[in-house]
């Protein structure tokens, strides 16, 4: 498998402006011959769909969900970055560019950076011409917050419900589309395997989730917009149905999967709380801004917080990293807060949180201020524990949240399938191995709107294409092996649920491959996965039949993906004998516990090639050249 | 605790539907009311038997997705909270607890607590939307929201597009769903362009859809987990008005 990360020649400011000029064009006339799938409906799924829908692009768009506004992305709460320098506070491209290069720990793509960071500004101009409604100053210029791993206030935001803001924009969008007719929208119907003909993505095979029934779709292209993979923790911050499935389908035909072990930890999330919990939820980022995060001096302090007096209180964020504070970046943040816990000090019933304290700030900005920033954080907050965090300070905790690692893709987002492109949180591209606090969103709409409307044109103008539709043997074929999968779930008929497996898979991950990893951790989680794996394909249960709606049978073929996923996690995560970012090898820290890199020997992106079931994967490397950031062991201090 | 459970099981959208009832033991007050269902479910699966098929994805009550008619109300007995916010700890040990979808005309059921919310989807279609192509917009600055305007906007955005509203009214209005979207966009500069052809459009796809007429029960408002106000709806109509004398007469 040969790599082609096709970055333009010449100065970084200006690879992109060149690169839109040097792409070929397909035609005003000719581009409703051209048939799209987009498999997705998050931000950037949705924004990709409208935006080539607009283009004049046959578009067929693909959710799970009922409706393409549920997507996982509406969940999202604190905001967006963007390089506007509104507040006049020194930030600009390249600081933006800067930023992430160094928050992603330097395991990402300069170009692909660069690009992201100019891109930004035009993302916000187009929310707001759509109707989103933005925070906003008295004077009517939009506000801004600040987001961990900066220094600069850039993030804009819609209270606590960004994520949701934008999405429906963007969703919006996709419904004048579906009404032009540009657009056809298939909601309730999820993605089961991808077609590859004369090795190009020609299409895919479906399930129609209300009435099982199975079925093709041909196109000249293929777009994943999936999303990431955390539930494979099982315990997340994700919606419910976030899944590996597409990703992992793709990767079985020809998709080279990159860095699945840059996995994002989140440090403000609610602690858990009991072993039949389902989710974990998120306290957004942007509570950082104003709350501060402290634990007792002492191990073992029962007192309540409030009978706690502030010499024996430890404001460790502070204390480690004077200059950034409580806003360190979210792995800093993340493993500081386990330390706490570890060492004793964890707060709660179940001693396993941390304090995320608002008493200072209601003190100096005034409850009201504070509700008007964090009102509906604060409500959930309330809803889920039962405590009013206006008067007791927040119990937080880290939780999986967000994968960097996902397709490998190009500076065009095509994967290594021609033809089969990858956006959003699905693809590897932008974050390195620790993401920045906003920058999901914005990275999602950047592809979205703004670059695989024209990358995709490259491609359709450059490639012959035989004419291919869903009568084609290559679609017959991969619908029966679907069909047969399908069987096969069925047909075991055990005794277990599918969450058992899942939860149990999930332990083993949390443990051995979460918030630090080390080798023999790793090598027992690797032996322990088949095992697991073995037991579901022995012993689960699936109810119901294939011919109708059956949740069962959905979340069964998902976490058979997880199942099997699971493992190139853990092999990425031992290969990479370093720590960086997200990914913490106990092996590999510095004197004072943060994470230490070996760029003489992974500064690359580790590219999983499928080799065939029951074989190893193969390893691809991808070298990282950093020429505008220099290479530096992070501080935020 | 332990309660019992009475749930609307029906096979398919054609078949007959009933309630079943279902003793629920071991279940504790910490528990999100999704959680108690799950594990009710794996307890069905355990016996061979079908899980209650409800829907559900985010469950921090923002998605939308979950939604059941709990005790007669539409997203139980907690205001201003989604199915999914709801805790145990709102009941009571030995309650009798009785689940159903939301019935309404528009939202055939397809399985037992799932419906068909497809119509809200189609009445966005018909005009809630501003247009605007990638790439063509002025800098976000260049016009200035009063701050009053911009928060309105968003009150009316948070709108989940759950269906309880529709749910919860007695002629199965979609006035309140539709008066969010219109009242958010209206509140805006950028939204006056299509101003009244978006009402008037998305009004007439809301009757075309089944939807009933509002007879200003306040329902939906009490229902609603997000507390879209009734106002929106008096927007609505005042914008309908102007659509009919002006761009409907245009027309
Ligand atoms: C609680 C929470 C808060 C967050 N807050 C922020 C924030 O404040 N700022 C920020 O920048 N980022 C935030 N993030 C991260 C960000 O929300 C996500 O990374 C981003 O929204 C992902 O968007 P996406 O379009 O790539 O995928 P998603 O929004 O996850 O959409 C995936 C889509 O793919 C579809 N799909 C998936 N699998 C299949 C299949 N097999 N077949 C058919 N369809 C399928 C789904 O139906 C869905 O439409 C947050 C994440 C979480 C969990
Ligand atoms: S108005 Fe309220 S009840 Fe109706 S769909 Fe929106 S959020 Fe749900
Ligand atoms: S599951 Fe998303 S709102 Fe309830």
């Amino acid at each position: 498998m040969e790599l082609r990360a096709r970055i333009p020649a010449g100065p970084i400011q200006q690879k992109w402006d060149t690169h839109r000029f040097e792409m070929k064009l397909v035609s005003p006339a000719n581009k409703r011959k051209y048939d799209i799938i987009v498999v997705g409906s998050g931000l950037a799924g949705a924004s990709a769909s409208a935006t080539l829908g607009e283009l004049g692009y046959n578009v067929t768009c693909f959710c799970f969900q009922d409706s393409p506004r549920r997507a996982h992305s509406i969940a999202a709460q604190g905001g967006i970055n963007a390089a506007k320098n509104y507040q006049n506070d020194g930030d600009s491209v390249y600081r933006l560019f800067y930023d992430t290069v160094k928050g992603g720990d330097f395991r990402s793509r300069e170009a692909n950076v660069y690009r992201l960071a100019e891109i930004s500004t035009a993302i916000i101009d187009q929310c707001v011409a759509q109707g989103v409604p933005f925070a906003r100053e008295y004077g009517g210029q939009l506000a801004n917050r600040s987001f961990g791993g900066a220094q600069v206030s850039r993030t804009f935001y819609a209270r606590g419900q960004t994520g949701q803001q934008l999405l429906l924009g963007a969703y919006q969008a996709l419904a004048r589309e579906v009404a032009e007719g540009t657009v056809k929208m298939y909601p309730w119907t999820e993605l089961l395997d991808i077609v590859v003909v004369d090795g190009r993505a020609r299409g895919i095979v479906v399930r129609d989730l209300v009435s099982g029934k199975i079925s093709s779709h041909a196109a000249h292209a293929v777009v994943l917009a999936t999303g990431g993979y955390a539930n494979v923790f099982f315990l997340s911050t994700n919606a419910k149905g976030c899944n590996v499935t597409a990703t992992w389908r793709a990767y079985k035909r020809g998709a080279a999967f990159a860095n699945p072990c840059f996995t994002q930890i989140h440090p403000t999330c609610i602690p858990q709380a009991g072993g039949y919990q389902s989710k974990l939820t998120l306290m957004s980022e942007s509570l950082r801004n104003d709350g501060r995060i402290w634990v007792p001096e002492k191990p073992g302090d029962n007192r309540p917080a409030a009978q706690i007096p502030e010499s024996e209180r430890d404001y460790y964020l502070e204390r480690i990293y004077p200059s950034f504070g409580n806003l360190t970046p979210r792995d800093v943040a993340s493993r500081r807060a386990r330390e706490m816990v570890d060492s004793g000090r964890g707060i709660g019933q179940e001693r396993n949180g941390v304090y995320l304290d608002f008493r200072d700030a209601i003190q100096r900005l005034g409850r009201e201020a504070v509700a008007e920033r964090y009102g509906n954080l604060f409500d959930m907050y309330r809803q889920i524990t039962g405590e009013n965090p206006y008067v007791v300070p927040m119990r937080i905790y880290p939780a999986p949240h967000y994968t960097m690692g996902g397709l490998w893709v190009d500076y065009n987002l095509m994967s290594t399938v021609p033809g089969l492109h990858v956006i959003g949180e699905a693809n590897f591209s932008d974050h390195g191995a620790n993401r920045l606090g906003a920058s999901a969103l914005m990275q999602g709409l950047a592809d979205g709107y703004f670059i695989l409307p024209y990358t995709i044109g490259d491609y359709l103008a450059q490639a012959k294409f035989d004419p291919v539709d869903e009568s084609h043997a290559a679609f017959r074929e991969v619908e029966l092996q679907v069909e047969a999968l399908t069987k096969r779930l069925l047909d075991v008929n055990g005794s277990s649920s599918v969450d058992t497996f899942h939860r149990e898979l999930g332990r083993v991950m949390w443990d051995r491959c979460g918030m630090s990893r080390n080798e023999s951790g790793l090598k027992e989680a690797l032996a322990k996965i088949p095992e697991i794996r073995e037991r579901f394909w022995r012993d689960v249960r699936v109810t119901g039949t294939g011919e109708s709606l059956n949740q069962e049978l959905e979340r069964a073929g998902r976490v058979a993906d997880f199942l099997e996923f699971a493992e190139l996690i853990c092999v990425d995560a031992l290969d990479r004998n370093e720590s960086c970012g997200g990914h913490f090898r106990e092996e590999h820290q510095t004197d004072d516990g943060e994470a230490k890199r070996d760029d003489d020997r992974f500064a690359h992106v580790s590219v999983w090639e499928y080799t065939g079931r029951g074989n190893a994967p193969a390893l691809h490397k991808e070298p990282l050249e950093f020429e505008y950031v220099q290479l530096a062991q992070r501080s935020y201090k | 605790m332990r309660i019992a459970l009475h749930v609307w099981r029906q096979v398919n959208a054609g078949a007959r539907g009933g309630f079943e009832r279902y003793d629920v033991p071991g279940i504790t007050e910490h528990m999100s009311f999704l959680e108690m269902l799950d594990v009710v479910n794996e307890r069905l699966v355990e016996q061979g038997k079908e899980p209650i098929a409800f829907e559900h994805d985010c469950r921090e009550g923002i998605c939308g997705s979950c939604g059941m008619v709990i005790n007669g109300e539409p997203h139980g007995p907690v205001r201003r909270v989604t199915a999914c916010q709801l805790h145990m700890r709102s009941f009571a040990d030995g309650d009798e607890i009785w689940l159903e979808p939301w019935r309404a005309r528009a939202f055939p059921v397809l399985k037992d607590l799932v419906v068909d919310r497809s119509a809200l989807d189609r009445i966005i279609q018909a005009g809630g939307y501003i247009s605007v192509r990638a790439g063509s917009a002025p800098d976000a600055n260049a016009i200035l929201i009063p701050k009053r305007n911009a928060d309105m906007a968003f009150d009316a955005a948070t709108c989940i597009g759950c269906g309880a509203c529709v749910a919860a009214c007695p002629n199965g209005s979609a006035m309140l769903f539709s008066a969010a979207k219109i009242a958010h966009l209206a509140a805006i500069p950028q939204g006056e362009p299509e101003r009244f052809r978006r009402a008037y459009q998305m009004v007439a796809q809301m009757d075309a859809e089944g939807f009933g007429s509002c007879t200003n029960h306040g329902a939906c408002e009490v229902a609603c987990p997000k507390e879209i106000s009734i106002d929106f709806i008096a927007t609505l109509n005042r914008d309908l008005v102007r659509a009919e004398l002006g761009w409907g007469a245009e027309r």
